[in-house]
């Protein structure tokens, strides 16, 4: 068939084809013995959640907020500068590279130098950030109008121009995204908990480890109220307010001695064989080597298994989801519903959610996979679903599956695989963190190798991650391209 | 067939029909004629309502799904007449039974060869040939069609008409060429800001008359 559908139909083909194989590959079994008496007692925990049995609770809330207003301050003003050179090459390939690298393994880097402090909470979430918002920031600039900028006087200093004919074409944007970070950087904070840092996460595993549900089920809601009502109390008048209070609070500081620096940059990262005085190429090779066969392969063929079957489930499940909300289906009642269950699956973080279905299933692939289609599903849901309302039926079209099937779905289908190819990257990324949790993928021997303080192996390690995941963006920018397709939505990054 | 009594449309506090008073007896072929805005699309729909199951719907929005095939679009037409599974399997792979219906239809329609290409890679009028393809497809007996054919040239326009026509016994089209009203279709209803100001079988009716709808105030 000579139709835009088929050659849609055909790239879907090959990404299910792909994440089928990657399912069979894909290690998913239960190694739990009693997987139904655990979630028992966990759903026993939210139903009689205990909201006075962690007096440390404000004190995270507050690490969290901290972390993220901070993070998002500094990385949104590093950011900023760099988007004004983001015509440099050098610019655009190194934000790729801080990006790619996930907060939580910034967290574990900073960690080796500036211990369990603010100042790492503060680092981990600034620096990725700093390459997230050159990168939107960049292009935000770079597809404005620039008609007003050249019918300025001939003679406008450079300066002059940009504030007046350049930034308040794209401001009221940077501030749209803005907010929408800050929601990001909360959830990334949480989880910083995980390696260690006082916020909520912490308290979070702490509690589930330990079996107490309730207290971690009311940790959760907590949680959850706070990201819910973020846009209620953290009004962009209020931010250096808030900003002010935080700094007050936790400013961001850490005890670190010149000499553990420089042991850090001297030693520790640097290979183990090139430590002794005398040295050789081979012994290095045969290091690298080592590393390749034993943590490099492995890990970025899991990560990859596991990314894929995420993908397909996501997919899968926005496609099933996406009607809740539609107003394309349904009614009023049955569309509330589908919003309140998407914004619930939304907002809470994919780490989080595959660290419940880990204690309840056993660190195969399956709870990651969960997880990540749960979460981002409901993301890709939500998008398609809110693309849909723009739709103009004609009055006499069919209803029920008939409706989806030959109205909704061809239509909608370039902007859902836009959304699903847009977030594919950050399916990869988070993949990859899945591994502290004991899933083996990339993230399982970075954990490995930074518990063992084996520095060196790491950052080589983190190195693959990045790879991986700058190739991953490039073929699904290609395939974006090659059929043509733009979502037009830029709050989802 | 249909009747309105005193039938009056506001929306968004704008009168857009007026005190509609109107009868369509079985077997008559009627076209609507009028001035962009003057209430023909809506007067249309109001007839859709008082006989959706019979009538063959043939809009100018919405009418076709762009990424699908000439034939997925003009099976559309016939997805009340099969359980959803089985439509959902033509749209998968289409059926021979259905093919030869399809293909038979799209032949007449001179559009058999583009049965295969989707609807976003046609030429305007060879949409609107598909539009209408859907429409009698759907094998119901009152045909009502919104500018069926503007995008043909005058002679296909009115040979595809024609052929609209003959599959239906009653019709009701607006329609922008005057001559080709007045060739096709045996009453003329004009409408001027949301009235009926003509109401009259075409052999009463003269060219010049119809011209006074489109003159300026």
């Amino acid at each position: 068939m000579n139709t835009t559908a088929s050659r849609l139909r055909h790239t879907t083909l090959i990404l299910a084809v792909l994440g089928l194989l990657a399912l069979l590959l894909a290690d998913i079994s239960i190694t739990t013995r009693d997987p139904g008496i655990e979630l028992a007692h966990i759903g026993n925990g939210f139903l009689t959640p205990d909201f006075f049995s962690t007096e440390k609770l404000w004190q995270a809330l507050g690490y969290t907020l901290a972390f993220a207003l901070q993070g998002v301050a500094v990385g949104s003003a590093g950011g900023f500068l760099l988007a004004l050179l983001w015509r440099w090459r050098a610019v655009r390939a190194a934000s790729a590279i801080v990006r790619a690298i996930h907060e939580l393994f910034w967290g574990l880097l900073f960690l080796q130098v500036f211990g369990l402090s603010t100042l790492t909470g503060l680092l981990a979430i600034a620096v990725p950030y700093c390459g997230i918002f050159a990168k939107v920031f960049g292009e935000f600039l770079e597809e404005s109008d620039r008609a007003p900028a050249r019918a300025l006087p001939t003679g406008s200093d450079a300066f002059s121009s940009f504030w007046f004919a350049r930034l308040p074409l794209v401001w009221q944007h940077m501030k749209t995204y803005g907010a929408y970070r800050v929601e990001c950087a909360v959830r990334s904070s949480a989880i910083l908990g995980f390696i260690g840092l006082p916020t909520i996460g912490f308290h979070l595993e702490t509690a589930f480890r330990q079996g107490e549900y309730s207290t971690g089920a009311a940790l959760l809601y907590i949680f959850l109220v706070v990201i819910l009502s973020l846009r209620l109390w953290l009004r962009p008048v209020l931010l250096p307010l808030w900003l002010f209070a935080t700094l007050l609070w936790a400013p961001p500081q850490a005890s670190v001695t010149s000499g553990r620096l420089i042991r850090f940059l001297s030693e520790d990262i640097v290979p183990a064989p090139l430590r002794q005085s005398q040295w050789q190429w081979s012994e290095l090779a045969d290091w690298l080597l080592k590393l390749l066969q034993e943590q490099i392969l492995p890990g970025v063929g899991q990560t990859l298994v596991l990314g894929m079957a995420a993908l397909l489930a996501t997919g899968i499940l926005a496609l099933m989801l996406f009607p809740l909300i539609s107003s394309q289906f349904g009614h009023r009642l049955s569309r509330g519903a589908g919003h309140s269950l998407l914004v619930l699956l939304r907002t809470l973080p994919e780490f989080l959610l595959a660290f419940v279905f880990v204690l309840v299933l056993g660190p195969s692939m399956l709870p990651g996979i969960l997880a990540l289609a749960l979460h981002t599903g409901a993301i890709v849901a939500h998008l398609c679903g809110r693309f849909t309302d723009t739709l103009n039926l004609r009055v006499d079209a069919a209803n029920g599956l008939n409706r989806y099937a030959f109205e909704v779905l061809p239509r909608i289908y370039p902007n859902f695989l836009a959304f699903l190819l847009y977030r594919w990257e950050i399916i990869m990324r988070e993949t990859a963190i899945l591994g502290v949790l004991g899933i083996t993928t990339l993230g399982f021997y970075i954990d490995s190798a930074f518990s063992e303080l084996r520095t060196d192996r790491a950052l080589v390690l983190i190195g693959a991650g990045v790879m991986l995941n700058i190739a991953v963006d490039a073929i699904s920018r290609g395939l974006r391209q090659r059929l043509r397709l733009r979502h037009g939505l830029t709050d989802q990054n | 067939m249909f009747e309105l009594h005193q039938h009056s449309i506001r929306r968004q506090g704008v009168t857009i029909l007026h005190e509609i008073e109107l009868r369509i007896e079985q077997g008559e072929k009627v076209a609507l004629l009028g001035p962009s805005g003057a209430g023909k699309s809506t007067l249309l729909e109001a007839l859709r309502q008082q006989q959706p199951l019979r009538s063959a719907w043939c809009p100018q929005q919405g009418a076709l799904v762009p990424m699908l095939s000439v034939f997925h679009n003009i099976y559309m037409g016939a997805l009340d007449r099969h359980s959803a599974l089985y439509n959902l399997a033509n749209l998968i792979r289409p059926m021979a039974t259905q093919w030869q219906q399809v293909e038979q239809l799209a032949a007449e329609l001179a559009i058999a060869e583009k049965l295969r290409t989707s609807v976003d890679r046609l030429s305007g009028g060879q949409a609107q040939r598909t539009a209408l393809g859907r429409a009698l497809f759907s094998q119901r007996d009152v045909l009502l069609a919104d500018e069926p054919v503007s995008s043909l040239d005058e002679s296909q326009g009115e040979a595809l008409l024609r052929f609209a026509l003959s599959r239906h016994h009653t019709a009701v089209s607006a329609l922008h060429d005057r001559e080709l009203a007045l060739h096709c279709c045996d009453r003329i209803i004009g409408l001027r800001d949301g009235r009926i100001v003509i109401d009259a079988a075409s052999q009463n009716l003269r060219i010049q008359d119809l011209n006074e709808l489109y003159r300026r105030r």
